[in-house]
């Protein structure tokens, strides 16, 4: 999809791994099952996890990758 | 010879995704494929320690798990340690490799494990550490352990080590002087006429596999920006309409979030072998945030939600397969107007 010029943030709890492929704009999710929340915590501050997840995601789209640090 | 056994949850025996959160036990002796490991290393070696970790569990806390394993290593006096074999299965690669690193590293004692070339471990460590190809198939798990033996054996009596395809492991990217018969010229000649006749020839210098994609350039300004959501965590409409497969996936699906709020439990569920999909299955927000993303569409920060997510199944996927399925993607999303992409990755 970057190929394609399309700017791509990826959420993932396994960095590395986007790393190792070249991924561009990488946000740290909170983990493999419950990548945009947390299955053990009330619905609210489950919402407030993703909230901050997506919201990060967002700045990666708008900053250019090579002049900020991951 | 003492040798330390690192296994996942399901190679040694605790249960598969629902035990995959597991924090590292340790057990005396050896478990699951330990055993055959055993018996491959020959008489006078002995699996003392056998540590069996949760993928989820060592994915998400490889700090702490590297120096357990580390730790137990040198408790053991072990002079080995023997991570997997891991075959496809991404995360145990990607953890295999991190603990063999480490003791490497930290106690200057070899450590080696065996995955199959798509495994993402590969990439990340192949140039620190031997990991021998095991190919994708879990039924060769005994000439894979007698590959790793061998290897190991070697590795312990600090035996010469030959060339990666001669062993069986992936290339560490090193290079060694030696002499040869030819001069440049010759063997490039050769290579260029096996080529033309359709006959198999080895490159000297290997072309990286992975090809670097500079980043495109940011979005403006979000408030303006269409986003999509794109995921590889396998989530689909309840019936999965386009049956896209729980590994090896050659399909995806675009499924319409228009008009909706919120994606309700029930009416979804996860086409995904890799993980426990039951979080997700709860509540498909842990997976394709849509909840979120209107919201913030309302409050300005985003134009506009995409009126579709796309959804495929990375697990054990070939890279080829996974770039086609990336560029029928883009070509869907730009013909939409779409401007940015969150792709959430399981």
């Amino acid at each position: 999809m970057e190929k394609a010029g399309i700017p791509v943030a990826q959420v993932t709890a396994m960095t590395a791994v986007a790393k190792a492929v070249g991924s561009n704009r990488i946000v740290r999710g909170q983990g493999i099952v419950n990548l945009l929340g947390d299955s053990d915590l009330p619905p609210e501050e489950e919402r407030e996890i993703r909230k901050r997840i997506v919201r990060k995601a967002l700045e990666a789209l708008a900053t250019d990758p090579a002049r900020s640090d991951p | 010879m003492r040798v330390v056994h690192y296994l996942n949850q399901f190679f040694g025996g605790v249960g598969g995704e629902e035990q995959a959160g597991l924090p590292p036990e340790i057990r005396p002796g050896t478990v699951g494929p330990g055993r055959l490991l055993e018996q491959a290393l020959g008489d006078g070696s002995h699996v003392v320690t056998t540590i069996i970790c949760g993928d989820n569990y060592a994915a998400e806390n490889v700090q702490e798990v590297t120096a357990m394993v580390t730790q137990q290593v040198k408790e053991a006096q072990a002079e080995l340690l023997v991570a997997g074999p891991c075959f496809q299965a991404g995360r145990y690669g990607t953890a295999a490799g991190a603990v063999c690193a480490a003791v490497q590293d930290n106690l200057g004692i070899p450590a080696i494990t065996a995955m199959s070339g798509e495994n993402p471990g590969v990439d990340l460590y192949r140039e620190s550490i031997y990991i021998v190809d095991s190919g994708d198939d879990v039924s060769r798990m005994r000439g894979v352990l007698a590959e790793t033996a061998r290897l190991g054996n070697k590795l312990v009596g600090q035996g010469v080590i030959g060339r990666p395809a001669d062993e069986g492991y992936f290339s560490q990217g090193k290079l060694r002087s030696e002499f040869v018969e030819n001069t440049a010229a010759r063997r490039l000649t050769g290579m260029l006429l096996s080529k033309m006749r359709g006959e198999a020839f080895e490159a000297e210098v290997p072309i990286k596999s992975i090809d670097a994609v500079p980043a495109p350039p940011p979005v403006p300004d979000m408030s303006r920006a269409t986003v999509a959501i794109v995921t590889d965590g396998g989530l689909v409409p309840k019936g999965n309409p386009d049956r896209i497969p729980r590994a090896f996936a050659q399909v995806w699906g675009a499924y319409p979030i228009e008009d909706i709020e919120s994606l309700r439990a029930g009416e979804y569920e996860v086409a995904h072998g890799g993980y426990d999909n039951r979080p997700v299955e709860q509540d498909p927000h842990r997976l394709v945030p849509v909840d979120v993303l209107r919201q913030m569409e309302r409050d300005g920060l985003v134009g506009k939600l995409h009126p579709e997510f796309l959804s495929t199944t990375g697990n054990s996927n070939p890279l080829e397969n996974s770039r086609r399925m990336g560029r029928e993607m883009a070509a869907r999303l730009i013909e939409a107007g779409v401007d940015s992409v969150i792709l959430t990755s399981t």
